[in-house]
């Protein structure tokens, strides 16, 4: 196989190995590498495990509402609610673990979220409401339902609450292990199976896909209980790594999640987007907030720059309009 | 000379695609362009609306040369484009659509019964003064959207006029009115550059003839010197010895039976039989309820009463149906997804998909039904041309191996090589046994590719026919209800 430079497609060389279009994947180890590289050589503490951890950690909630936001966005829709499910998920959980067994109790917050996306399916396929309004409704109940579950934060005393989000296996973090784990699960959904392919398929045109016989409305509802799950899941791990639940937590998490999989070039129309990229996506993410903190970057401006960094990111991935 | 093109060339990506075209059209001409389907017509139609630039070469305008480098430069220069596809906003009034904010104003606010009144008086003044210009775009049927487009086009006098496949949705009295208004446009100086595949209509409007193959301009004729079959003969670039395959074949058992079938306000009591071995023709002008009819028996749409009709698309192709919808780009492909990925869609099968297995049924399938270019299987089906998109939406439903297909205008914007090629397969599928039911607006194909016609006018089966014993006058009588 040979590499080779087509300025064919668009504004931009591609870089083209055995018919593939690999300037994407290219693209994206360049920029995280460079990240990796400015950080390491203008921090003393980048470098450290303790900051290597914390990076590894920090990068499992966004990677799992970045995947869930992922099979969403590939239909053509968009979930709003996903920080709120995060909050409700571990409230629900944290409350839970002082009379049932932890596993039973982390289970019920992932089931909370799951049963959130079957709500917003639900509405979106049943009764074709548009996603951005459905999620924004439910953005807010459910954010309420967290504050009437306990307005003030539950801290549970059992250590054993904590392992999930805290322990190590080796030198990687087991929260990290299992958000790996739902990607390639994930990429493997969503390039084997049918209903992955399906759900790809109706974003691009849910008519075709409705007359190739194919169930149109449950594909739907499936892609937001994925999204509603893997934000359960992603709020139980949060209450347990910082070992505290509170009903406020989470606000605006569903934009780190869009942006992760729009830099990784999803089209927010449908039918277009990546698991490896989207996964690019939230690294880098996760990089530039960790290289924000460690120059101490008051956190406002941080949120100026993630913007304009988002902005400067999707310019240059931009994929030319094919004709 | 009011238009020439000198040597013109387009290349997508290192692959030219038009190698040297010299055109040359005169004021007050009808100049047909005809070719297979990748010939380049399209390629060679954005570059004369300014949509795509020209790789190489010139384009000279009343001995002047001109570069156009946007839709916004051609209109500027009086060349106006009529696409195949749609592109009126279906929300706004045709008003709206027709004068695109070049609105009559009284005290800085919008006049709208001036508005009206000139937009009905255009649409008067070129022959469509049926439509409302009161209407919302999108209610109007495909046919009168299309009327719509060419007047749009018409706001200022042209000077160039291309019309890419613009009887493609017309029938009866509206393709009247359109070449009656080509005609007119001919007398007052225009020069119409007009693209098609129905080569009778072009035979009768066009002063001269270009024949394109291959993205050159291989002949350039008059319809005096030419005939259908030469024509055809040079596009294909071969020999036909017919369009239409022999059809005498002994039918089997019933495979569709559709009795009494109505869904409200689109058709009303339809009953036909389909057997196995045969392929019936469904004739229709626009709004006859024919494609209705055909959803409405996929399952697509669910009947007011009536049987025959299937729940779900997922039931009718479980029991052996296929449907191939009029418009490929709407309800036929994923335009943003690959050959393979659009022909693998009916036979996605789990729990994990076999891919060694997909790869091999599409590429049989692609070659089969010979789908160019050959190995196109991971290519953005956008970039096949019409007729091979048109081929991988057949694919897509011969891969579920139907038992009987249901083909709505299967052969509407694809060249007459490719029918032919279609036409043949339908044949074959035929003789191994399938049903087809092949719904149609073009006459000739309705008569020559079947062996019955059945005739539906205003919702209801008016006349059914032996496709050798009838004629286009007859069945043409039967769908504007003459005879019932």
């Amino acid at each position: 196989m040979i590499g080779q430079l087509s300025k064919a497609a668009g504004r931009f060389p591609r870089l083209v190995v055995g018919g593939r279009d690999l300037t994407l994947e290219v693209a994206f180890t360049a920029l995280i590498l460079l990240l990796v590289a400015v950080a390491a050589t203008t921090s003393d503490t980048f470098l450290t495990q303790t900051n290597i951890t914390n990076v590894l950690k920090q990068m499992v909630t966004t990677g799992l509402l970045a995947f869930g936001m992922l099979v969403v966005i590939l239909t053509g829709g968009i979930d709003l609610s996903v920080g709120s499910v995060v909050a409700l998920s571990g409230i629900l959980t944290a409350g839970l673990v002082s009379g049932l067994p932890i596993p039973v109790a982390m289970g019920v917050g992932i089931i909370a979220g799951l049963a959130a996306g079957l709500v917003n399916g639900t509405l979106v396929a049943r009764f074709a409401l548009a996603p951005f309004v459905v999620t924004l409704a439910s953005l807010t109940t459910v954010r309420g339902l967290a504050f009437v579950y306990s307005e003030v934060p539950i801290a549970p005393e059992d250590p054993a609450f904590f392992t999930l989000g805290s322990a190590l296996l080796g030198p990687i973090p087991v929260s990290t292990l299992i958000m790996l784990v739902v990607f390639v699960a994930g990429g493997v959904f969503l390039s084997r199976t049918p209903a992955g392919r399906s759900i790809i398929a109706i974003g691009g045109n849910a008519e075709t896909v409705r007359l190739a016989g194919i169930n149109v409305r449950r594909h739907v509802i499936l892609a937001y209980a994925i999204s509603g799950a893997c934000a359960g899941l992603a709020g139980v791990i949060l209450a347990s790594r910082v070992g505290i639940a509170q009903p406020s937590v989470g606000v605006a998490f569903e934009l780190d999640a869009i942006a992760a999989c729009v830099i990784g070039g999803a089209s927010l129309a449908g039918g277009r987007g990546s698991v490896r990229a989207t996964f690019g996506g939230v690294l880098v993410l996760v990089l530039i907030n960790n290289l924000l903190n460690l120059y101490g970057v008051q956190s406002f401006w941080q949120q100026v720059l993630k913007g304009l960094i988002i902005i400067a990111v999707i310019l240059v991935q931009r994929t030319p309009r094919s004709t | 000379m009011i238009l020439e093109l000198r040597d013109v060339r387009k290349d997508y990506g290192g692959v030219e695609v038009l190698h040297g075209v010299d055109l040359q059209g005169r004021q007050g001409e009808v100049l047909a362009v005809v070719g297979a389907n990748g010939a380049g017509k399209s390629t060679l139609i954005k570059i004369l609306a300014g949509a795509q630039p020209m790789s190489s070469g010139e384009m000279w305008m009343d001995g002047e040369r001109v570069e156009l480098r946007s839709p916004h430069d051609a209109h500027d220069k009086g060349v106006r484009t009529v696409y195949q596809e749609l592109t009126l906003v279906p929300e706004l009034s045709v008003t709206e659509n027709l004068l695109m904010g070049d609105f009559p104003r009284k005290r800085g606010l919008i006049d709208w019964s001036a508005a009206h009144a000139r937009a009905r008086e255009l649409l008067e003044s070129i022959g469509f003064g049926a439509i409302d210009p009161r209407t919302k775009a999108g209610r109007l049927t495909v046919a009168r959207q299309q009327m719509v487009e060419i007047a749009k086009a018409l706001v200022t006098e042209p000077r160039v006029l291309v019309l890419d496949e613009p009887s493609a949705v017309l029938a009866g009295s509206d393709l009247e009115s359109l070449f009656a208004l080509i005609r007119r446009l001919r007398e007052r100086g225009v020069l119409v550059i007009y693209v098609s595949h129905r080569l009778a209509e072009i035979l009768e409007l066009a002063d001269s003839i270009v024949v394109i193959k291959d993205g050159k301009v291989i002949e350039t004729t008059e319809p005096a010197r030419t005939s259908e079959d030469d024509l055809i003969r040079r596009m294909a670039g071969r020999k036909l010895e017919q369009i239409y395959p022999d059809r005498r074949q002994e039918r089997g058992d019933a495979l569709l039976t559709v009795t009494g079938l109505t869904r409200r306000g689109e058709f009303e009591d339809v009953s036909f039989t389909l057997h196995a071995g045969e392929i019936v023709g469904l004739f229709g002008l626009v709004g006859s309820g024919r494609s209705e009819m055909a959803r409405c028996v996929f399952g697509a749409e669910p009947a007011t009463s009536g049987t025959g009709a299937y729940r779900s698309p997922a039931e009718a192709i479980a029991a052996g149906l296929a449907l191939v919808t009029e418009d490929r780009k709407r309800s036929g492909l994923v335009l943003g997804m690959s050959v393979r990925d659009n022909i693998a869609l009916t036979t996605l099968r789990g729990p994990l998909i076999d891919m060694g297995r997909q790869r091999r049924d599409v590429a049989g399938m692609v070659d089969r039904l010979s789908i160019q270019p050959p190995q196109c299987a991971s290519m953005p089906v956008v970039r096949l041309s019409g007729g091979n998109q048109q081929k991988a939406v057949l694919a897509k439903w011969l891969l579920a191996e139907p038992r009987v297909l249901l083909l709505d205008e299967p052969t509407r914007g694809v060249d007459m090589a490719t029918r032919v090629e279609i036409y043949r397969m339908i044949d074959g599928l035929a003789r191994s046994g399938i049903g087809v039911l092949l719904i149609s607006s073009d006459l000739t194909e309705v008569m020559g590719a079947t062996d019955r016609v059945l005739v539906m006018a205003e919702g209801r089966i008016t006349g059914e026919l032996r496709s050798d014993r009838t004629t286009e006058d007859e069945i043409l009588a039967y769908s504007m209800g003459q005879h019932a």
